[in-house]
């Protein structure tokens, strides 16, 4: 049956379509056609998946059946078959969109290059999510990586270049701390499954050599999901991609590097004694709380829509890594529901700032004046979804916030969990600067006649605000996956 | 039909109505048509629950899982009702009222007005049929959100600044304060269940029950309990109608009726009674009682002194529910009602003036109830009953309120209703006395003759006005319905 192979085809056809992509750069409908069917082969294929994992546990696919400590191993537990199906249907809401916002925002020789690197870049996030070997990791990790310098640099402003120079530069930078690290590892353990570190590591753990290799790790890691304060590739990377890159990678890329960071700690570290053994907690909860301040603060008082939007990410994935820090399974369990959540309501977000540069050729905060009656759908989204950024109940920042708040009160620090509640109604200032401008400043005068965003924008974008209302409204499934995830981890990862 | 078809027709009701309302936009008598057959729907079918809570019934409806454990539930119980009842109905003459001024005062965007303010006693509704905290928590959200829309309705920049006050205070004490207090008494009691006798007694200890409650009484800001108070008079930015029902009635009432259903099912009367933090409160709500109509008295904008008024009113509820005996909470539900039906007589009558005289300031207004007699008799009405006395509503629920800080042993707190009373004597009565007995200042052409503001407007303030009345010689229905708190 061809579904047994499902774990290997998830990274496979996209990497066969991204060439044939390529191969038919002359014809661009074509080509989005192609990574449109991939992406929606993938959403298939990792919600099987995940169906799958539910009902029958972990699976685990040995690629050329070659057996695991020498093949590399694909190894499908809840965990990554939920990061999986994120990074799927985020893809496969992208793409459908991305065709005309792409014609506007890319130049037309280079439309084939979209295409070509959106197919190489999911084909390497899920790589990154579906293995189980830490090698074959980092070779995704660079494959998402130089396809996403590549998807950036295609933005019109000449800026672009700059912000991808430095992208690729803190990349690098971080790729290389990760494969140092994971050469340690093989220095003292003699093995690259995952599964395998996780089982040697115990003998050896007490050497400087395994310490230094989590060091290593843990800033290779951290670079590449932005944490606080190795973030400062990600603003410009963000502002000044094409609309449909920055929805799609704000979404995917720095969730699956939180992603790598829960299964380094959690499977192969095996779990909380890291956290006893080092101030791993101690750093990265200051760490955190530090970049949901200073990543909402400074949000407030950007000029750029896109870009404040990209601060509040930096804010948004302290979130994640403070509910990892917890090393408990509620806080685990909640870093993974707002891993989730916060790609739907990023997503949704940038899809409007898609939408919006669409019509009127800016994302500055101070050109949105009047678009409340201009684009009354395309705002009203962006409204739905920045309360979700608030965490309006009814909506998935909500759920998020109430399972950190409900960790850190069950730890019994209360001040964290008002730290958490505090920086939340940042969000409050930083959304609401946009709905005053977009609502309440009339039309300036001599502005161009500005219609309504195309339906080919709109019906991606309002599906993802109606996710986060729907996931924050019916939150028990999301819990249910993300808790028996972080049983499953904190038990070990057995 | 079962009282839990009639819960879900009666929200679904203002539901369906804002989408027709959206739908007729373009055809304004049908569109006001549409909200008062809605509004006539709505409170038929809330009345028709009574029967069934007078008899002890505490129907319930629950939906799915919002959170594991944790679903949106509804569960009708005797404060709901009330709440539920004086809401739907006041809409109706509400609506009534609206119609007459937005037509007469030529308000923009009136379609987007009626759209949200059915959204918004959807959501009040929703509040007083709610059946766990965090069903609570989430109508208190969509109020919040829903009449940020009509609070900034004229859109200048005074509307901005009014709508960020009001939206920054109530959602920062919301998610500061209150959600923060639902997830601490979830983790401690491992229920958000509205239960008779309360789910936090046993469960968690004196301090952490006096953090909690002191979380929820300033957490929940539609109560406006001094310091975050703010939002309220910031919000008299909007049309005269939002004031009237949202700011004195839905919005502030859907606040006090929180803090008395914290009180009574998430303490528990007993339970509450026996913490310290609670006779702290009392004295906050003392303070704002006192504080607040000080401040009232020195406003000339008419529409600010009753936003203060209803700042101090409604720390008489606050005050009930922290007394935390059966009558003092009986008492604060009364008061519920009485200061509902008080209060919008007078934002109607101050809408009134505006649109017939247009004249905001309590200065302008010598010599008003020569022009606009009706009116002017109106807030007469309106502020003998806020003030308390007889033949008026607002007597009873005072009574009371006095009664239960006897009660429990707290002449103090009776002292400071009494001391409120003479200052409400002192900022309201004033008005009309003027009205009727002085000169107008600015009326050359003597004897203009009646002036009074379209018949809608008039037929509403009038309505409320007599249902003051009706409710001194009445109350026995509001206070039968309320003991049914605990009558089990």
């Amino acid at each position: 049956m061809i579904s047994v192979h499902f774990p290997v085809l998830l990274v496979l056809v996209p990497l066969i379509a991204a060439p044939i992509c390529l191969l038919l750069r002359p014809l661009p409908g074509a080509t989005w056609a192609i990574a449109t069917a991939a992406s929606w082969f993938c959403l298939y294929v990792t919600v099987s998946l995940l169906f799958r994992v539910l009902d029958s546990g972990t699976i685990s696919y040995l690629l050329g059946n070659w057996a695991a400590p020498w093949g590399i191993e694909y190894r499908i537990d809840l965990l990554n078959a939920f990061v999986l199906v994120i990074i799927a249907a985020i893809g496969a809401v992208v793409m459908p969109y991305a065709r005309a916002s792409v014609t506007r925002e890319v130049s037309p020789r280079r439309i084939y290059l979209f295409y070509t690197m959106f197919c190489l870049n999911l084909a390497g996030l899920l790589g990154i999510a579906a293995t189980g070997d830490a090698f074959n990791l980092f070779v995704f990790l660079e494959i998402s990586a130089f396809s996403g310098y590549t998807l950036i640099s295609l933005g019109r402003d000449r800026r672009a270049l700059t912000a991808t120079y430095r992208y690729v530069l803190m990349g690098t930078v971080g790729a290389t701390f990760y494969v140092i690290g994971i050469g340690m590892l093989y220095m003292m353990t003699g093995t690259l499954n995952m599964m395998d570190l996780a089982a040697r590591i115990p003998a050896v753990a007490q050497t400087r050599t395994i310490h230094a290799a989590l060091a290593f790790l843990t800033v290779g890691v951290g670079l590449k999901l932005a944490m606080f304060p190795l973030h400062t590739w990600l603003p410009n990377a963000y502002t000044f991609a094409p609309s449909a890159v920055t929805a799609f990678l704000a979404s995917t890329a720095t969730k699956v590097a939180v992603y790598v960071l829960i299964r380094m700690y959690f499977t192969v570290f095996g779990g909380a004694e890291i956290f006893e053994m080092f101030p791993v907690r101690e750093t990265l909860m200051v760490l955190a709380l530090a970049g949901m301040f200073a990543g909402s603060f400074v949000a407030i008082f950007q000029e750029n829509c896109k870009r404040m939007l990209a601060y509040s990410s930096v804010a948004q994935v302290g979130y994640m890594v403070l509910g990892i820090s917890f090393a408990t399974v509620t806080g685990l369990a909640g870093g993974m529901i707002h891993l989730f959540n916060h790609a739907l309501m990023k997503c949704a977000l940038f899809l409007v700032m898609g939408c919006i540069f669409y019509r009127i050729s800016s994302v500055k905060i101070a050109d949105m004046a009047g678009l409340g009656k201009r684009m009354p759908l395309t705002m009203a989204a962006f409204v739905v979804a920045g309360l979700s950024l608030i965490g309006v109940p009814a909506t998935v920042g909500f759920v998020s916030k109430w399972y950190l708040v409900l960790a850190a009160l069950e730890k019994g620090w209360w001040p964290i969990a008002a730290l958490i509640v505090a920086s939340s109604l940042l969000a409050v200032i930083y959304i609401w600067r946009v709905v005053e401008v977009a609502y309440f400043r009339p039309v300036p005068e001599g502005a161009p006649e500005v219609t309504e965003a195309p339906l080919s924008l709109l019906v991606p974008t309002w599906i993802m605000v109606l996710a986060s209302v729907y996931f924050g409204i019916d939150a028990s499934r999301t819990f249910e996956v993300a808790h028996a995830a972080a049983t499953l981890l904190i038990g070990g990862g057995k | 039909m079962s009282p839990q078809v009639t819960m879900q027709l009666a929200l679904a009701a203002p539901l369906l109505g804002t989408v027709l309302i959206v739908l007729t936009g373009h055809r304004p008598n049908l569109r006001e048509t549409v909200t008062l057959v809605t509004a006539a729907v709505m409170f038929l079918l809330v009345a028709s629950l009574v029967p069934e809570v007078m008899a002890g019934g505490r129907p319930e409806v629950v939906f799915g899982n919002m959170l594991p454990g944790l679903p949106i539930a509804l569960k009708l119980e005797p404060l709901g009702m009330t709440f539920a009842l004086i809401a739907s109905f006041l809409w109706i003459v509400t609506s009534i009222y609206a119609i007459g001024y937005m037509r007469g005062h030529h308000e923009q965007n009136q379609t987007q007005f009626y759209a949200f303010f059915a959204v918004a006693l959807f959501s009040a509704v929703f509040v007083a049929f709610s059946g766990n905290l965090l069903t609570l928590f989430l109508a208190y959200e969509i109020l919040s959100v829903s009449t940020y829309p009509l609070v900034t309705h004229h859109r200048t920049p005074e509307a901005k600044r009014g709508g960020r006050v009001y939206l920054g205070i109530l959602l920062t004490t919301s998610i500061g304060f209150f959600l923060f207090a639902i997830v601490w008494t979830w983790l401690a009691a491992g229920t958000l269940d509205f239960t008779d006798g309360g789910i936090l007694s046993g469960k968690v200890s004196d301090t952490v029950a006096g953090v909690l409650l002191a979380l929820y009484v300033f957490g929940i800001g539609k109560a406006a309990v001094m310091p975050f108070h703010r939002w309220l008079p910031a919000a008299m930015v909007a049309p005269t109608p939002v004031s009237a029902l949202l700011h004195a009635v839905a919005v502030v009432k859907a606040g006090v009726f929180s803090v008395v259903k914290v009180a009574v099912y998430v303490f528990g009367v007993d339970f509450l009674h026996s913490l310290a933090a609670s006779e702290w409160l009392q004295y906050a709500a003392a303070a704002t009682i006192l504080l607040a109509s000080l401040v009232a008295m020195t406003k000339d904008n008419l529409k600010a002194r009753l936003a203060y008024s209803t700042v101090s009113q409604l720390s008489y509820i606050v005050l009930g529910a922290m007394l935390a005996t059966e009558i003092s909470v009986v008492g604060g539900g009364m008061h519920i009602a009485m200061h509902a039906f008080g209060k919008i007589t007078l934002f109607f009558c101050a809408g009134a003036i505006l649109v017939a005289a247009h004249k905001t300031e309590i200065s302008q207004m010598r010599g008003i109830g020569r022009v606009m007699p009706i009116t002017t008799f109106a807030f007469l009405i309106g502020s003998l009953s806020i003030i308390g006395l007889p033949p008026f509503g607002g007597m009873w629920s005072k009574w009371y309120l006095a009664l239960g800080a006897l009660d429990a042993g707290k002449q103090a707190m009776v002292a400071v209703l009494m001391i409120s009373s003479l200052l409400n004597i002192a900022y309201l009565l004033p008005i009309p006395i003027r009205g009727f007995f002085c000169e107008p200042d600015d009326n050359p052409g003597h004897g203009a003759g009646v002036q009074e503001a379209p018949w809608p407007c008039v037929l509403a303030l009038s309505v409320s006005a007599v249902g003051c009345i009706v409710l001194f010689f009445f109350p026995e229905p509001v206070y039968n319905l309320l003991a049914g708190m605990f009558a089990r």
